[in-house]
């Protein structure tokens, strides 16, 4: 058969694809036990979620939250730090521990006919971490080091001074691995303290996903977890507060003099929404046509116009609370202000200027809703996907209503998400870089005097 | 232990393109996977770091679809990349099976017809963006420069592992329209391509959809071979120092060693892990658990087609000096050239490796799912399904081997590249000599 090269093949018809069933229980102890099958590969996800990330580290202990997720493999029950990676390293399983503003997530995924081995562990991580004098002045130190390293990353330096300008002294204005002061605060006292107010089984939601029945999942998650008894004597959990953030920061654009720079590290943004925000599909949809992927306004002007960098990007950070918008890129030194102006255009355009197109909004609606089966192709991902149900409380049937959630918006709801949810006039920037050759150029592109700043 | 094997179907089509179909119903997807046997290794000196140019400019369009690649794709709901190493080119997509036609459809046009779309303008745009990659990977990052130091010392000047993919700044903007077209005619042809289909197919109609789409392309002549001689081995230390932009210097202790799938290549490899794998690893234990003088350390053997390099690096802990992280370093080699590993440690790194070598089946495509897996081992061996076998290598290891190993190749001849903070060469190991990269 000759090909037709006249135009390219039209979609043949969609395939069907549904998210696995997810099967819930309550345990005695408060402990919600989920389970979801995925029968490809004989492998099985164990997840933990506990709702308490950095947003709960107290005022003068930045970096508590992390720490405390840090120690929790650094020896257990009867297992000393290296007994422990040792029995790890036996059955192939892989640990993955994760402390974010709202949450510490740690997973342990390995091969099915080593999963109770597997359960066991990661219970005696949560339930019975040693959490020794010892192995925290060590983890600390290794953590006081990379904060060293992060001195001269660019990447980091920008994220620190961002969120820190948006957020001020709000929950979410600092990084989950918190200061050098901070943690040069902390001590093993304030860990042990930290983790048996926030490891309770009543907040906690277990997670069993992979290569074998609902059944045996859940006496997988039973055997390990029924034991875990409420810490303390209250009748109830006390939640994670999150104030309302500050709205606009006294300063707009910060700079972070780093001399010889090659490139320019940007960030540029607001306070947003919550995970919770009725616009959330909109704002899903709105960010894949401003900035969400390659093919966005942002990139598409930066990169492939203009060739000013290797990539530039928009994300709204979905949080329990209001997390953070923004846009980020590493453009070259001699044209950052032409980048800051492309980018403050682009933010500005999209509210109304220069609205949503049907073609954008098809794009960015079919990218979500037809690219939706990807998301679920391994145990990890169907129990990280699970995970977030969990965390962001969103409904049992919240898999089934998105697609016909995002395929119901229109050009109108994007555009109108955009006027509401972007605010130039609020809009903050911080760079790094050379101040010497960008310096000058910065103080009139829109966002008033130039303010440099020493990182801590 | 389950087999690994996974079932598929090769057939060669009479333009040469290796056509290799693995069905996974799992889910609604399909992988699409694209090798083309050219890497940096294939260019030359005086123009480094155009293989990797080039892979840019596949995304920007074909005769007859002159616009960007990721729109049409994106919108079927797919995701899409591509990358450059020194051996190879690789392209990939991952898309609902209902975009199958599409992927073929746009992967076969650029390798047919690629030139008439391209001009000097997207050219240009290409380069100041592969630029600024090379800005933002390399020149604005801490110890970014250390591979360009270690690999230009191993390898001579005019043998392909001495210049890194990425290339140097100069010979990227040296190069001209005139050579993509040369470059294309040469390497970018069905005989040096070979294309894996992984995912929610039918084999046979998937085949019948490669053939249609594939089959008109012309053959080509075969590419000219990689010419080089073997590096001359290092008989004796060879030290370096670098300045660069950072606080903690770091040490770099790099050596010469097989290449992929050549005799001890898994070996090293294991030996890797039990120096570095984990918390209980040797290395990790005695420098940064016990003794405290690193904050980081990593050993790898990094396996390519035509000569591997085995690399240790670790960062020094603050007030402690290179010269007690090169000890420690030195004191565990010594234990294990003198001793081998332990039987106990054997079994957790086969534990591990099998344990991995099932987690890289969990996926169809991307960067090292099943289909990015099925042209590795069908471009590097001619052998699609290696998987066994692949996995055997590792499973015929013993203590005795892991020993023999790295004997044969951790001694004496190395490179030795320690990075300081500016303006702080004392901090480096002594009898280092400044090395220039840019």
């Amino acid at each position: 058969m000759a090909v037709d090269r006249s135009r390219l093949p039209a979609l043949g018809t969609e395939p069907s694809f549904s998210f696995p069933d997810i099967r819930r229980q309550t345990l005695r102890n408060g402990l919600r036990a989920w389970t979801v099958e995925h029968r490809e590969v004989p492998v099985i996800s164990a997840m933990l979620l506990v709702p308490v990330g950095a947003a709960a580290d107290p005022a003068d202990r930045h970096g508590l939250a992390a720490i405390t997720g840090d120690l929790l493999d650094e020896g257990c029950g009867d297992l000393d730090a290296l007994a422990l990676h040792d029995a790890l390293a036996r059955i192939g399983a892989q640990l993955d521990t994760e402390v974010g503003s709202d949450a510490t997530l740690l997973a342990v995924t390995g091969l099915e006919r080593f999963a109770p081995r597997a359960f066991e562990i990661l219970a005696e991580m949560a339930i019975r971490p040693r959490l020794e004098e010892r192995e925290f002045t060590r983890v600390r130190d290794l953590r006081l080091n990379r904060l060293i390293q992060l001195r001269d990353m660019p990447p980091a330096l920008a994220e620190r001074a961002y969120i820190r300008l948006l957020y001020g002294t709000h929950p979410y204005g600092h990084l989950p691995i918190g200061s050098e002061e901070s943690l040069r605060a902390s001590t093993v006292e304030d860990v042990r303290g930290f983790h048996a107010w926030a490891y309770d089984p009543r907040r906690a939601t277990v997670i069993a996903a992979g290569d074998a029945p609902h059944a045996r999942l859940m006496s997988l998650i039973e055997q390990a977890f029924g034991s875990w008894a409420p810490s303390g004597t209250t009748d109830a959990v006390t939640a994670v507060n999150i104030g309302a953030p500050p709205q606009t920061p006294q300063t707009r654009l910060q700079l972070i003099h780093r001399a010889g720079a090659a490139q320019s590290e940007l960030r540029i943004g607001h306070v947003s929404v919550p995970r919770s925000s009725p616009d959330y599909h909109a704002l899903v949809v709105l960010n894949l046509v401003l900035g969400g992927q390659f093919v966005s306004r942002i990139n598409m002007n930066l990169r492939e116009d203009k060739g000013l960098t290797y990539g530039a990007r928009t994300s709204f950070d979905f949080r329990r609370g209001s997390g953070p918008f923004g846009l980020q890129a590493s453009v070259q030194s001699d044209a950052t202000a032409a980048a800051v102006r492309e980018s403050l255009y682009e933010l500005r355009a999209i509210r109304g200027e220069r609205p949503v197109t049907r073609q954008e909004l098809e794009l960015g609606r079919a990218a979500v809703t037809r690219g939706y089966p990807r998301n679920f192709e391994t145990a990890d991902q169907v129990g990280r996907a699970a995970a977030q149900l969990a965390l962001y409380d969103l409904p049992d049937d919240y898999f089934t209503t998105f697609v016909p959630k995002v395929l119901s918006l229109t050009e109108a709801d994007i555009t109108s998400a955009a006027a509401n949810h972007i605010h130039p006039d609020r809009l903050a920037a911080v760079i790094v870089g050379d101040r010497d050759t960008i310096g000058a150029s910065l103080e009139d592109v829109g966002l008033g005097s130039v303010s440099e700043v020493i990182p801590a | 232990m389950p087999a690994l094997n996974i079932a598929y179907t090769r057939h060669t089509l009479p333009n040469g393109l290796d056509i290799l179909i693995h069905e996974d119903h799992n889910c609604p997807i399909v992988a699409v996977n694209i090798w083309y046997h050219v890497g940096s290794k294939n260019e030359k000196p005086g123009r480094t770091g155009f293989a990797h140019l080039f892979e840019h400019l596949m995304f920007e369009g074909s005769q007859h679809y002159d616009k960007g690649y990721f729109q049409p794709l994106q919108e079927a709901g797919g995701s899409l990349n591509g990358s450059t190493n020194a051996d190879r080119t690789n392209y990939w997509e991952v898309v609902p099976t209902n975009a199958l036609d599409l992927a073929l459809w746009m992967e076969s046009d650029r390798m047919g017809y690629l030139l008439p779309a391209l001009t000097a303008a997207k050219f240009q745009n290409q380069l100041e963006v592969v630029l600024n990659e090379r800005r933002q990977n390399y020149e604005n990052r801490p110890y970014g420069f250390a591979g360009m130091a270690i690999l230009s010392t191993m390898y001579p000047p005019d043998h392909p592992y001495h210049w890194l993919t990425i290339g140097s700044a100069d010979d990227l903007r040296a190069s001209t329209l005139e050579e993509v077209h040369a470059f294309f005619k040469t390497y970018y042809r069905p005989r040096n391509a070979s294309l894996a289909l992984a995912g929610d197919v039918d084999t046979d109609r998937a085949l019948a959809l490669v053939e249609d789409y594939f089959g008109e392309l012309e053959s080509g002549d075969p590419p000219p071979p990689v010419e080089f001689s073997a590096p001359p081995p290092l008989t004796s230390e060879i030290r370096l120092i670098l300045e660069d932009r950072i606080e903690l210097p770091r040490v770099y202790l790099a050596f010469h060693s097989p290449g992929l799938f050549q005799p001890d290549d898994a070996e090293l490899d294991l030996v890797a892990d039990v120096l570095s794998g984990g918390k209980t690893s040797r290395l990790y234990r005695s420098l940064v658990y016990e003794q405290r003088v690193a904050t980081e350390v990593a050993a790898s053997q990094n396996s390519r087609e035509i000569g591997s390099f085995f690399q240790i690096v670790a960062t020094a802990a603050p007030g402690r000096t290179l010269s007690e992280v090169e000890r420690a370093i030195t004191g565990e080699m010594s234990k294990l050239l003198a001793e081998g590993p332990t039987q106990d440690e054997m079994d957790r790194c086969m534990a591990q490796a099998e344990a991995h070598f099932v987690f890289r089946l969990q996926t169809v495509g991307g960067f090292g799912g099943k289909s990015d897996q099925l042209n590795a081992y069908n471009v590097f061996l001619n052998e699609p399904g290696f998987f066994d076998h692949d996995l055997a290598r590792y499973k015929q290891a013993t203590p005795a081997s892991l020993r023999a190993a790295a004997n044969r190749w951790l001694t004496a001849g190395r490179v030795v590249l320690s990075i300081v903070p500016r303006g702080r060469r004392e901090m480096a190991l002594t009898g280092s000599q400044p090395v220039t990269v840019s």
